[in-house]
């Protein structure tokens, strides 16, 4: 047996691994380590943490691997103990019974939290709502009460946070700002909700993240976060200026193809399902979602 | 006539098949089919073709044309993923359509778990699972050959899609309502939801054979704690298999009446439900996931032992962590789905769950460890497996509990760090596993070993290749790549990584190419085993020789310790020099049938006529189907006599026999 096979590249892999993405972690590209929301931001601290708790793991158990594989070949005058019929340690059982047991539990206890957490939208006051749906490879978007709508990009306040209601008129999507934060499904004869919130204006990029056909990889849309004086002023802009939405505009929309930029000042009521079954941000259960001139209502299912 | 010939032409060729691609693979298929025909005419190879392997119910056969297939389908499922990386290390310059990306990603998802990975296990549960419990054959031999056929016709019709009408293109997961007629016209998806269905029914009842096997065809004195690991996780994996191919079975059930009938399940309109899809199909795919990865465990568990020369560490919580995972395993499927709107508490609990399975998946890692700890460790290829399998499971486990972090996975779902997670338990546990079992068993199956200089050069060209490929791919994931794209625009900052993951995936091409020659070569120079027990192994399979004669133990061991075969030699008894002349009786073994073989074509008939809705095909197929059934119901000769004499003259020919 030649002599080099004792250099093992896996020791090294780990390492290099963690320092490529250390020094290129830092580059803007990574976007899901740059969130500019509350939203982005907390789950990036829950995927630092199960990180940090996952990589003693692996710390550990690399290290125990290449000792115990130096240690115990098989070669001639080596003369670490042989104990064939070593075959259970109670010790040292319950030990690694118990080590996975505390790591996850420092992840498990603020997963819960941040679960329930997120599923709740932050201040009092009835958020902006934006209704999304997903088309054939284009995203359209209202927004209710405004009769604003528009198709592949969409404009959101700063600071406070956006109630998306996502629902589908395709095949199922996922609705994605990876700066914002997380995606959630955009199915058919479902209205689901997600909250994101942006800190700072600027553009950034969204796209679905569920395939949804032959150029399911253009549906790609762009979120203007600016001021909330300058969100109002472009609602009623948009509203008085642009041309309203008709249905057979919506038709085309359904078509199997990809369009540019679309904005429109109005659009028929029922685009969007006006009456639908979800689970809401305010609770756990299901609801009926009724929009009225001013924001939302939530009726329990129970109560119908 | 004419036109119908035009109609022929235009359902089983449309535009879409008429492709370069498709034009050459054509070609290369009937020139290696002619190839084949006339090999077997020429040696005069029909007879024993037939004879010897098609029409076989022995257990062992039965394996290696199992493992024929799945390096077969790895050959494929590797192709396609040479394609799909291609198109993606060239961003400007796809070389594959979108429509065509589509359709062999989706074929190499379904042909890596369906036809790679469920075969090549049932490739080892055949070669190994009977000899190591000191069996002559399993449970029920005439449903094993079944299952096979069904499989390999299953296979078959996924397979000739490609080429004839079209193939699927939905995913591995054929999420609804993408695989309706309205968004997904054409045969494709039809070809999907049968082939499952019929290769469904052959694994459903390789999991009761084996359930079966297990419980009931033990030699006498191996009590279930004295079963080798290998085979208490064969038990376990043919329970899960039980109970998760059902909700599987109704998902493509129903989504194919959603296209050929006109139900609205899970359609846009009508109101179907496609998130019930989901829940089904992942209430089959998460023990799925454990269907392909606990049988890799028990290879390794085997391997660690054998090859370290040393009792396996701490056999009762190994026990305990296999129940444990096939009970867990049914309570994790929501975690596929954690932003499809269920809320709050349903999440958090099945975030709990899912962090709950890893516990006694870790607890593994490190027993497996320790039975290398104080032992001697001979790195022979099958070992270097397990020990890559370690640090890569152990990475992939890790990003999995990432995933499993509720809001983490929000950002992370269906982007490429998904894709990384489960390539790294895949390949790095359920590949590396099977390699490893396929290189342990493989004198036992063909009477020599693997050169083992090539194997290692494969296994580090598959080992290096891997990082090099999925490394990159997490960095991709947290650069906001998603899934699926068959091509992206430049300016995120994607290419780079793209590139050097694909440069991985040829390095793993290279492997497969060098294990290819391994095993060519081999046939002819490999080193012959003569002494049955090539590695000095620990369970019964050792005790016999390579290859086991067709009735495998003249006389059926008595079992007193967990290593059987190991004890034996300890004791200095071993079978060899204990068997004498008047111990050997006459055996009644199962005979060979052609029920299976042409149930199997039975099926694909019904399922390429269903394909393209062809109702007259469909008839004379099922017709075939009610034949073989009611053929092999009243064959009451389903036995044949193995002489005594026979027996002790092979006996003393392998030197066994004392007198
Ligand atoms: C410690 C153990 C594991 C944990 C905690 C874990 C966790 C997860 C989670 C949470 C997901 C869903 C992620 C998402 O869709 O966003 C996932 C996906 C997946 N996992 Fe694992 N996993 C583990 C082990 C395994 C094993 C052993 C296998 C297979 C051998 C496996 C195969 C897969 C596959 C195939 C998918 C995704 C399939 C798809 O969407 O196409 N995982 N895993
Ligand atoms: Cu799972």
């Amino acid at each position: 047996m030649p002599k080099r096979r004792r250099r093992w590249p896996y020791r090294y892999i780990a390492p290099l691994v963690l320092v490529g993405l250390l020094v290129s972690g830092c580059g803007q590209q990574y976007v899901l380590l740059h969130p500019v929301g509350p939203v982005g931001k907390s789950e990036l601290h829950l995927l630092i943490l199960a990180s940090l708790a996952m990589g003693i793991v692996i710390a550990l158990v690399l290290i125990l691997l290449a000792i115990t594989v130096i240690r115990f070949r098989d070669k001639p005058g080596n003369r670490a103990p042989y104990t064939p019929n070593w075959h259970g340690n109670k010790t040292l059982e319950t030990i690694w019974w118990i080590v996975p047991v505390v790591l996850l539990t420092v992840i498990a206890i603020p997963m819960v939290n941040q679960t329930f957490a997120l599923a709740k939208v932050p201040k009092a006051k009835d958020p902006v709502v934006i209704d999304v749906t997903s088309l054939t490879w284009k995203w359209l978007f209202q927004y209710p009460g405004h009769h604003v709508a528009t198709v592949n990009y969409l404009e959101i306040p700063t600071g406070e946070p956006v109630l998306f209601e996502l629902t589908a008129d395709s095949p199922m999507n996922t609705f994605w700002i990876p700066q914002l934060g997380g995606m959630e499904y955009t199915m058919p004869n479902r209205v689901l909700p997600l909250w994101l919130e942006a800190d700072k204006p600027g553009v950034y990029w969204g796209h679905s993240g569920n395939y949804s056909g032959i150029e399911f990889e253009k549906m790609f849309f762009d979120v203007k976060a600016v001021s909330p004086a300058a969100f109002n002023r472009w609602l009623n802009q948009t509203h008085q200026t642009a041309p309203p939405m008709t249905m057979q505009d919506y038709h085309a929309l359904l078509k199997f193809n990809t369009v540019g930029y679309q904005t429109y000042g109005n659009y028929p009521t029922d685009t969007f399902p006006s009456v639908m079954s979800g689970y809401t941000l305010t609770g756990s259960g299901m609801y009926l979602i009724e929009h009225n001139q001013h924001g939302l209502k939530y009726v329990p299912m129970s109560n119908k | 006539m004419p036109s119908f010939v035009l109609y022929l032409i235009h359902t089983l060729f449309p535009h879409d098949v008429r492709r370069p691609t498709e034009l050459g693979a054509d070609f290369l298929i009937i020139m290696s089919g002619v190839i084949i025909v006339y090999y077997l005419t020429k040696q005069k190879k029909w007879r024993y073709l037939w004879d010897e392997w098609l029409t076989t119910v022995d257990h062992k056969k039965i394996g290696i044309m199992y493992l024929i297939a799945a390096i077969a389908m790895l050959f494929r499922g590797g192709v396609d993923a040479l394609m799909l990386r291609t198109n993606l290390a060239l961003p400007t310059t796809p070389v594959i359509s979108a429509s065509e990306y589509n359709e062999v990603f989706t074929t190499h998802g379904t042909i890596m778990i369906f036809f790679m990975a469920m075969p090549l296990i049932f490739a080892l549960w055949n070669v190994a699972v009977p000899l190591m419990i000191g069996a002559r054959d399993v449970a029920f031999p005439r449903l094993n050959a079944m299952s096979f056929w069904l499989f390999a016709f299953g296979a078959l019709l996924l397979n000739i899609s490609f080429v004839i009408g079209g193939s699927p293109n939905a995913g591995w997961t054929a999420y609804p309502p993408y695989t309706g007629v309205a968004f997904n016209p054409g045969p494709g998806e039809n070809y999907f939801f049968l082939s499952l269905l019929i290769a469904g029914m052959g694994t459903t009842m390789t999991g009761i054979n084996f359930l079966v096997t297990t419980l009931r065809m033990r030699a006498p004195g191996m009590t279930l704690m004295k079963m080798p690991m290998f085979v208490w996780t064969t038990l376990t994996t043919a329970a899960l298999i039980l109970f998760a191919f059902p909700p599987l079975t109704v998902a493509l059930a129903m989504s194919l009446f959603d296209r050929l009938f006109g139900s609205s399940f899970f359609t846009l309109t009508h109101g179907g439900m496609p998130m019930m899809y989901v829940n089904l199909f992942w209430l089959f795919g998460h023990p799925e996931v454990y269907i392909v990865v606990l049988p890799a465990f028990g290879v390794f568990s085997e391997v660690v032992a054998t090859y370290s020369r040393k009792a396996l560490f701490g056999y009762s919580a190994m026990v305990l962590s296999v129940l444990a995972i096939m009970f867990l395993s049914y309570g994790t499927w929501v975690h596929h789905f954690f932003t499809m709107g269920a809320g709050p508490a349903v999440n958090a609990f099945f975030g709990l769950s899912t962090m709950l399975i890893a516990i006694p998946t870790g607890v593994k890692i490190f027993n497996w460890i320790f039975t290398m700890w104080g032992g001697r460790i001979q790195l022979t290829t099958a070992m270097l497996y397990q020990i890559a399998f370690i640090p890569t499971f152990v990475i992939g486990g890790a990003t999995g509990i990432l995933l499993a972090t509720v809001p983490a996975d929000y950002q992370l779902h269906n982007t490429y760090f998904l894709v990384a997670h489960f390539h790294n338990v895949l390949i790095g546990g359920v590949l590396f596993g099977l390699l490893s079992g396929t290189y342990y068993w493989w004198p036992k199956m063909f009477g020599h070993k693997l050169d083992e200089r090539q194997g290692k050069w494969a296994f580090w060209l598959y080992f290096i290749g891997f990082w090099v490929t999925f490394g990159p791919q997490y960095l991709l994931g947290l650069e906001g790549m998603t899934r699926r794209m068959y091509t992206y625009p430049l300016g995120f900052g994607w290419h780079e990584l793209n590139v050097i993951s694909t440069v991985g995936a040829f390095i793993m091409g290279a492997g497969f190419v060098v294990m290819v020659y391994n095993v060519l070569y081999s046939l002819k120079y490999g080193e012959r085993d003569l002494t049955g027990d090539p590695w000095d192994g620990r369970t019964l399979e050792w005790a016999l020789p390579s290859p086991a004669p067709e009735y495998n133990f003249a006389r059926i061991p008595v079992v007193t310790a967990r290593d059987a075969w190991w004890d034996m030699k300890q004791k200095g008894q071993t079978l060899a020099n204990s068997l004498s002349s008047h111990d050997i009786s006459t055996l009644e073994m199962p005979k060979n049938t052609p029920v299976p073989f042409l149930l199997g074509l039975s099926f694909f008939v019904v399922g390429f006529g269903m394909t393209f809705e062809w109702w007259i095909i469909v008839a004379i197929g099922a017709i075939g189907v009610v034949a073989s059934l009611l053929y092999s119901a009243f064959d009451y000769d389903e036995h044949k006599h193995i002489n005594a004499d026979v027996i002790r003259r092979t006996e003393s020919a392998l030197g066994r026999l004392q007198g």
